[in-house]
Formats: C-alpha cells, sequence, structure tokens
C-alpha cells in the first residue's frame, strides 16, 4: 500500500504555515455536530481534549486512572524545550529543528519536526497564562537551563516536577471545558477496541473498570493520545497501567505500526534489587556531571564493599573507553558500557547488573555539603529506594527502559493510514526518529493536543457527515462480542500462572534479545519462544474474579494479552532493520570504535508494518525519508 | 537483604457492602521491596491459593501521580514522613510486625473495591473553578508579565500537591481544605489567576462543601499526613480570599460562580 505522508510543498521553513492556510475549515454551526473521542487524558490527550472543545467540537475523552490528572506524562522530571531565545545563546527555530533531527539519528520525518520546533515557543506562552509555575529568574522572567547535551539552554522547568505541572495545566483546560459542558469524561474507563466502518475509525468499545461494563461509543474522528509500549520490557521507567492496548488493537484493524525497534534506554536508573521488583526508578543524568562510572577490573572483586577496592583495580569505563566525553558520554553509548562490563561478569550489587556511580572524588573536592546542595534531592530518593547513602558509598546504577520512539503511523495531518484515526504524542511515530532527546517529550504531546490536531483535524472531518454512524451499527455489535467473549475466555482459562508471572518473563525474554544490543541469534530464537509463550498464556493463565466489577488482574491480562503479539513485532522490526541506529543498535552493525553503523543506503525509510491476519507475517510499507535541510551524516559525539 | 514475616489485618470490601478485616500471613518479604511490592508478593500468593487478591490503587510507583492510597497503622501513605505508600520500603517495619492496611476512609471517598476508593470529588471541585480561563492560542508572549521569583516559587509550593487525598484521611472530620487551599492558592497567587480569584475561591469551596467533606478545625493532621509537604499556611490564605469574596458577594459585587459539573 502506497504511504502518501501528505507532506506540504514549499520550503521547510513555510510548510505548516501553508498548510495552515491550505487546511479546511468548518465553520462553528456545523462543529457542534460533530463528536470526536480522545483516548488518553495525558499532555497530548487532556490538551486535544480541552482545545478541540474550545473549537466547538463534542468531544469525549478517556482514561483507564481515576483521574485525568494521572496519566504517566505527570512523571517527566526534566523540563520542556522551546525556541524562544531568551537566553540570548543563538537559539532559534531551525536550531531546534536541526538539532531533533540530527538526534534522531536522521530516522524522523523533517516536516514534522519542524513543524515542532516551530510551534514549540506557543507552548510555553500557553502554559504560562494557565498557571504553570515555571522556574523564574529575580527579576520576573523565565529561567532556562541547558539539557540532553544541546550547546544552548532551551529548557523550562518546574523544580523537579516539570511533567506534572505541564499536564496540571493542560488538565485545568480540560476542566474548564468539561464545566463548560464542552468535554464528556469518562475516567476508570478502558479501551479495548477501534470500530471501523466502512474502512474508516468510527468508534471505540471500552470496558468500565469499576462496573465492568463493556460499552461501545461511536463518533466522528478517533485520537489515541495512549503513549508508548516500554511495559513490554515489564520493568521499565513506566507506570504500571502504561500499555500497548490501544494501539496495537488499532493496528490489528488496519492501523500501520511504524518503527516499534526504536526504544529507549536511559543510562541511570536505580538497577533492578529481585524478582519482586515491580518496576525501575530513574536518577536524573545530571548525575553523571560529578560521579564517576566505575567497576572492579576483577571479577573476583564484585563482592566486596566497594571502599576496599583500591584504585589500582578499579576500570573507569566510560573514561577509558571515552577519554574526551567521560562520563558524560551520550546516553545509548553510557548505556551500552555498562551492559558491556555486566555481561563480563564485572556487574556489582544484585544479580550483578549495576555500576558504580561514585561521588567520593566530588565530595573530597567540593565538600559533602556543595554536594547536597547540587544533588541532595536525588541523594535523598536513592536512599528511600535502596536504603543506602551516596555521601558514604557509590550510588548503583542500570540502564532501564523508559521511552519509546515507535508508534503508529500518521501522516503530516497527524491521521494514521485508517482514516478517521488520529495518533497523537508518544504514541504515534514521527518526530523523535530512532533517538528522543530530553526535554522533547513533553513539547511533542502539547504540540500535537494544543496546536497540531485542532487545525488538521478539519481536513478529514469536512469530508465527513456528522453523526453518520451511531452505536447501533453492526460493526459495533461484532466488536462488542469480541470483546465480551475475550474478557469471558480469560475468566474462564482457569490456569496455573498469575498474568504477572507471563509478563515478567516476557519482559526478560524481550529485555535480554531486544534490549540496548540485539543481534540475529538473539532475536530469531525471541522470536521462536514468544509464540511459545503466547500459547502458553492462552491455556495456563488464571484470572480470578468476575467480569462485573472492579477486577485488576483482568485489566492486567488483557493489556498482557496484547503485549505478547506486539512483542513479536518489535522483535521482527529489530531483525528487519540491518542498521543501527539510536536507540536500536545491532551488534553485526557497528564501527570498530563501537559507534552505531548505519545503513543509509539500505533503511532510510520509516517501517510501516501492516496486520495480515499473521502475527509472524506482517507485510513491510516503507515511507522513504528525505533530507532536505539537514544533511545526513555520521552522528558522532568524539 | 534480609526477610520479614509479617501478619497483614487488610480491609475487604466489596462497594455497597460491609467491609471486614482479613488476617493474611505474609511471611519471606525481602526488606529491599517496596510497600506495594509487598502487596504484589501477597496477591500472587493469593492467586495461587485460589483466592481473591486485594484491589488497590497503584500507577506510577514513584511518587508523583497520587494514585496511591493505602491507610497503614492509621496514617495515610504509612509512617514515613513525606513519602507516598509506593515510595515507602520494607526496611522501615520489623519482622514480626502485625500492619493494618486500611482504604482512605472519608464520606467523600466511598469504597469501590478493598483499598480502591473514589477520589472524584477532587475532579468536580477542580472543575468549580481550579483552572484559569484562557484560550488555546491566544496568550501573550510569555514573558510579557514578568512574575518575581518569590511569587513563582510560592506557586510552585502548592502546586506540588499530587492531589491524592492524603489530607482528607488524615483528617479526623474528613475535611478537604489542605488540597483546596493548595488549588486556589495556586492560582490566587499568581497574577494570571487574579481575574477569577473570587469566582474560583466561591466555586470551589461551595463545590467541597456540597460533596460532604468536613469542616477545618485547624489541627493540622492533614500537613503532617501530606507526602509532598504542603503548608497549612495555604489554608490561611483559602480562608482570607473565602472571606473577601463573600463580602462583595453579600454587597451586591457578585462574582458568577462557574458550575461544578460532571
Amino acid at each position: 500500500m502506497p504511504l502518501d505522508s501528505h507532506i506540504p510543498s514549499g520550503p521547510m521553513a513555510m510548510k505548516w504555515s501553508k498548510h495552515k492556510q491550505d487546511s479546511k475549515l468548518i465553520n462553528p454551526k456545523n462543529k457542534r455536530k460533530f463528536t470526536i473521542l480522545v483516548v488518553g487524558s495525558g499532555l497530548a490527550g487532556s490538551s486535544a481534549a480541552a482545545t478541540l472543545s474550545e473549537l466547538g467540537y463534542k468531544v469525549k475523552c478517556f482514561c483507564f486512572q481515576d483521574s485525568p490528572r494521572r496519566a504517566h506524562s505527570i512523571a517527566a522530571q526534566g523540563g520542556i524545550n522551546a525556541a524562544k531565545n531568551y537566553q540570548n545563546d543563538g537559539d532559534s527555530v531551525h536550531r531546534l529543528f536541526y538539532d531533533t533531527v540530527k538526534g534522531g539519528d536522521f530516522r524522523a520525518r523533517e516536516a514534522n519536526v519542524h513543524r515542532l520546533a516551530e510551534v514549540s515557543v506557543n507552548i510555553i506562552d500557553q502554559c504560562v497564562a494557565q498557571g504553570v509555575p515555571f522556574a523564574r529568574e529575580y527579576g520576573g522572567m523565565l529561567a532556562n537551563r541547558s539539557f540532553g547535551g544541546a550547546q544552548v539552554s532551551r529548557t523550562f522547568y518546574a523544580r523537579g516536577q516539570t511533567g506534572q505541572q505541564l499536564l496540571l495545566g493542560a488538565y485545568s483546560a480540560l476542566n474548564k471545558e468539561i464545566a463548560a459542558g464542552g468535554v464528556q469524561m469518562y475516567p476508570r474507563t478502558e479501551m479495548l477496541d477501534v470500530v471501523t466502518v466502512d474502512g474508516h475509525a468510527k468508534g471505540i468499545i471500552t470496558r468500565n473498570l469499576v462496573t465492568g461494563k463493556i460499552e461501545a461509543h461511536a463518533g466522528d474522528a478517533v485520537l489515541l493520545c495512549t503513549g508508548g509500549y516500554g511495559n513490554v520490557f515489564y520493568l521499565s521507567t513506566n507506570a504500571m497501567g502504561c500499555n500497548v492496548t490501544a494501539t496495537w488493537r488499532a493496528h490489528k484493524k488496519g492501523a500501520f505500526f511504524a518503527n516499534p525497534c526504536y526504544t529507549q534506554i536511559h543510562p541511570t536508573c536505580i538497577p533492578v534489587s529481585g524478582d519482586y521488583q515491580s518496576k525501575l526508578t530513574l536518577m536524573s543524568e545530571s548525575l553523571r556531571n560529578d560521579g564517576r562510572v566505575w567497576v572492579p577490573k576483577k571479577k573476583e572483586d564484585i563482592g566486596k564493599p566497594p571502599g576496599q577496592i583500591p584504585e589500582a583495580d578499579r576500570d573507569y569505563i566510560l573514561e577509558r573507553k571515552y577519554p574526551s566525553f567521560g562520563n558524560l558520554a551520550p546516553r545509548d553509548i553510557s548505556s551500552r558500557a555498562a551492559k558491556e562490563a555486566c555481561d563480563d561478569g564485572r556487574g556489582v550489587g544484585p544479580g550483578g547488573r549495576g555500576v558504580y556511580l561514585d561521588f567520593a572524588e566530588a565530595i573530597q573536592q567540593f565538600g559533602a555539603k556543595t554536594i547536597a546542595e547540587r544533588y541532595g534531592n536525588l541523594f535523598d530518593m536513592y536512599e528511600r529506594i535502596t536504603g543506602e547513602s551516596a555521601y558514604k558509598q557509590p550510588m548503583r546504577i542500570y540502564p532501564a527502559v523508559h521511552y519509546t520512539m515507535g508508534g503508529l503511523w500518521v501522516d503530516y495531518n497527524l491521521m494514521s493510514n485508517l482514516p478517521g484515526l488520529h495518533v497523537l504524542g508518544e504514541a504515534n511515530f514521527s518526530d523523535h526518529g530512532a533517538n528522543r532527546l530530553g526535554a522533547s517529550a513533553l513539547m511533542q504531546g502539547l504540540a500535537d493536543g494544543y496546536f497540531v490536531i485542532p487545525t488538521t483535524i478539519a481536513n478529514y472531518l469536512v469530508h465527513q457527515k456528522p453523526g453518520s454512524v451511531t452505536a447501533e451499527h453492526p460493526e459495533f455489535k461484532k466488536a462488542l462480542e469480541v470483546c465480551t467473549a475475550q474478557t469471558k475466555g480469560f475468566l474462564a482459562c482457569k490456569g496455573k500462572r498469575s498474568v504477572d508471572s507471563f509478563h515478567r518473563e516476557l519482559g526478560l525474554l524481550v529485555w535480554d534479545k531486544c534490549g540496548m544490543a540485539r543481534d540475529r541469534a538473539g532475536l530469531t530464537e525471541a522470536l521462536k519462544r514468544i509464540p511459545e509463550l503466547r500459547e502458553e498464556f492462552k491455556t495456563n493463565v488464571i484470572v480470578p474474579g468476575s467480569g462485573d466489577a472492579c477486577n485488576p488482574e483482568l485489566e492486567k491480562a488483557g493489556r498482557v494479552a496484547d503485549f505478547m503479539e506486539f512483542a513479536e513485532l518489535l522483535c521482527l522490526d529489530a531483525l528487519n532493520r540491518e542498521e543501527s541506529c539510536g536507540g536500536h543498535f545491532r551488534t553485526e552493525h557497528q564501527y570498530p570504535d563501537g559507534e552505531a553503523k548505519r545503513d543509509d543506503e539500505n533503511f532510510c525509510y520509516a517501517a510501516a508494518w501492516e496486520y495480515t491476519g499473521d502475527l509472524g507475517k506482517p507485510t513491510l510499507n516503507k515511507e522513504p525519508l528525505s533530507f532536505e535541510e539537514v544533511h545526513l551524516a555520521v552522528r558522532s559525539y568524539k | 537483604m534480609s526477610q520479614l514475616n509479617l501478619h497483614l489485618k487488610v480491609w475487604r470490601q466489596n462497594a455497597g457492602q460491609p467491609g471486614h478485616f482479613q488476617d493474611i500471613e505474609a511471611p519471606d518479604i525481602p526488606d529491599h521491596a517496596s510497600f506495594l511490592e509487598m502487596m504484589d508478593i501477597v496477591n500472587e500468593r493469593l492467586i495461587a491459593k485460589g483466592q481473591d487478591p486485594v484491589a488497590f490503587d497503584h500507577d506510577c510507583r514513584e511518587g508523583i501521580c497520587g494514585m496511591c492510597s493505602m491507610q497503614i497503622n492509621g496514617v495515610p501513605h504509612g509512617p514515613e514522613k513525606a513519602t507516598t505508600t509506593c515510595q515507602l520500603h520494607m526496611r522501615k517495619f520489623r519482622t514480626g510486625d502485625t500492619i493494618w492496611i486500611e482504604p482512605f476512609r472519608a464520606k467523600a471517598f466511598p469504597v469501590i473495591k478493598d483499598l480502591v476508593v473514589d477520589r472524584s470529588a477532587f475532579d468536580r471541585i477542580q472543575r468549580a473553578g481550579g483552572f484559569i480561563t484562557v484560550r488555546t492560542g491566544s496568550p501573550q508572549d510569555a514573558n510579557a508579565l514578568p512574575i518575581g521569583k518569590e511569587v513563582a516559587d510560592a506557586a510552585m509550593d502548592a502546586a506540588a500537591c499530587i492531589g491524592c487525598g492524603a489530607c482528607v484521611a488524615a483528617c479526623k472530620n474528613a475535611s478537604a481544605m489542605l488540597f483546596v487551599s493548595a488549588k486556589a492558592g495556586q492560582l490566587n497567587t499568581l497574577p494570571q489567576g487574579k481575574p477569577e480569584k473570587d469566582r474560583r475561591t466561591l466555586g470551589m469551596v461551595r463545590q467541597m462543601d456540597k460533596e460532604g467533606f468536613g469542616n477545618c478545625t485547624n489541627q493540622y493532621e492533614c500537613e503532617a499526613a501530606c507526602p509532598k509537604e504542603i503548608s497549612v499556611r495555604w489554608i490561611t490564605k483559602l480562608n482570607r480570599d473565602y472571606a473577601v469574596a463573600i463580602v462583595k458577594e453579600a454587597l451586591g459585587n457578585s462574582p458568577k460562580v462557574a458550575g461544578g459539573g460532571d
């Protein structure tokens, strides 16, 4: 199937302006006749629901949490990028665009990234007007900090909780519209399926997580703002409820899933401490400014207290391997170096999956007081979780999954190949290529919701007769039956293993074979084992309780069933992409010094996978990527 | 790492029915596990025995989403100061301990199942005025309105509230004053929030009363239980803002109060 990305013609810097001019308008009286279903209430979902309602559309918004304010956007710490150039340090829309394309290792769509950089400035204005308490200078102007190795200071922040503050801003806009009657909110409601009528997405099936009722909702368009799929690895920095269900079910109804193998691993997380572990916690990367990463040189030293290992017996892995960058080597490089040391049997802590991040030298040089001023809250968090004081002994860190760049394929209007189905935020694939830069996720969620979809959705709706499909349509009845049967199937299985035990096993497998480093043999093995595990899940899972009440085990069962299927596509995509780029590292494709080796000749495309009914044999559609403004080059950090 | 043997007394309840405490033995709990991971282990064992696992709310497990909500030994979020349940770790307990685990209790937070309560009253209070009416795309440049660092920092102190409801659960009257005062206070402090200050204050306070939360008697249990250490000074400010708004209303300078809506 040919993929038309609908990128506007003309010079890069003029495309979005031109597209806004060329986009269709719907008069205010007619807007009221359209119903838009928004699934998810994070930054993308809340901002889209609120803005579409302001414009006059009727909106229904769904989230599985008990309140829209709890979506996982809330956990973002660092900040949000915007090309305001308030620092007068040479930033511009073009520079933010350039950094993002290069940071994505030339696997993002240029036109989308440029638009993202353009609207970034409006986001800050909007958030400040809503009362988001960004950090400020004494003169009353907004403060900025540098982030993620950028050469300019363009990151706006609100202490260590920028995500919460931006989400509360979007949530307040959503509340304003709920109070005004424009948005109907459905909390504790999980989407189970997309309903298509004549090839168009015209509704969804949901389950009420309090009463268990499975219901149909019809609309004129559907927006999926449902986040990423990092929890396929079981352990990640994502919230426990984050899942792939909405996007995966849409995929099975015809939407293409693009670049699932692009997953981002963050180097500084608190390591796994036991098999009871449920999630991983991120520690700010800023710690690497003063901390030195090391492991013992000798395997027999791994059990010794770190203080008893003399200087000569320590291997400062990053300083040794990357003398110019040292402990500030980029995320992907640092993550892989830690993995290599642990694979070599020199990892520290429980399970041998950890490296030391040592502040002893910094404390000696600057004093404990200065270090406490810089990192006190992080040291406290570390102590709360591990029971160890980083003032007295080195921290232990290990990389963890925390963001996924892949997602449903969308065109310039953020519409998938399935007409009517729009995908926003982390759930789509378009803006970050193979690697996302720090402080860019919040920017994209809000750009899509506040500024892109309110304009581009009209290009679809203008061709639709509002309210033409109702939930009485036979397709809804059919979908309701399928979802009800699936729920009953989980409950009727009455096997021997809990949902979590399957999820853990799947996660370990995918992390091992399709995590920080991937190779043909490992991926092939995973592709053999995933279907076996999936089959066992079908016949041996146990889900207690009933379907017509609050039943968290049943919710998990549906999510894990979808991860079991999705994991196969993740590995297939990783196997197909015979190159290394960004977060996707194939050990067969590297330079002698360990740098990722891209293959622009053969792989400069977005891989958009099409469901064929056979999970092991999806069809690959390619959207070729062309780079007009930022020229293809080796992404070197040396 | 050591293992703990614990005796749990866990509240079990189905919506609309009377509840009871269930005795659950929890041997061999790793002291490195978080409190919620201990509950995961307990649930896995219950499932293996063919019993109904304990339902509890949780999501981010890093102390920011505000979803986890247990009363542990009578204290919301348990014994550790400024810590949510998900960040509480088992090394704070001793082997042999008996731990009482209950839902957040308040008339305005009805039990859905076991430890899961309905906190949608907080959302309805926010809808009654907890926002600044600004249309997407209409604002001026962000730096056109200077806001002093002290003011911005104060607003940020209030904005740190994660809406978990521990303040309500800690209060003998189940008052929501700390939550409402933090939410109203953030916006009432900032210049952007001034135009709607009176209608916001009246709207939120009246919705709070309608939801069935009790009155504040200034004993500050809420502040002690708050995982984000929100100060009771915000309650003082809310009382002041409310007095001003109500007097203006009585004098006929009436703000039109936003609807609660749902």
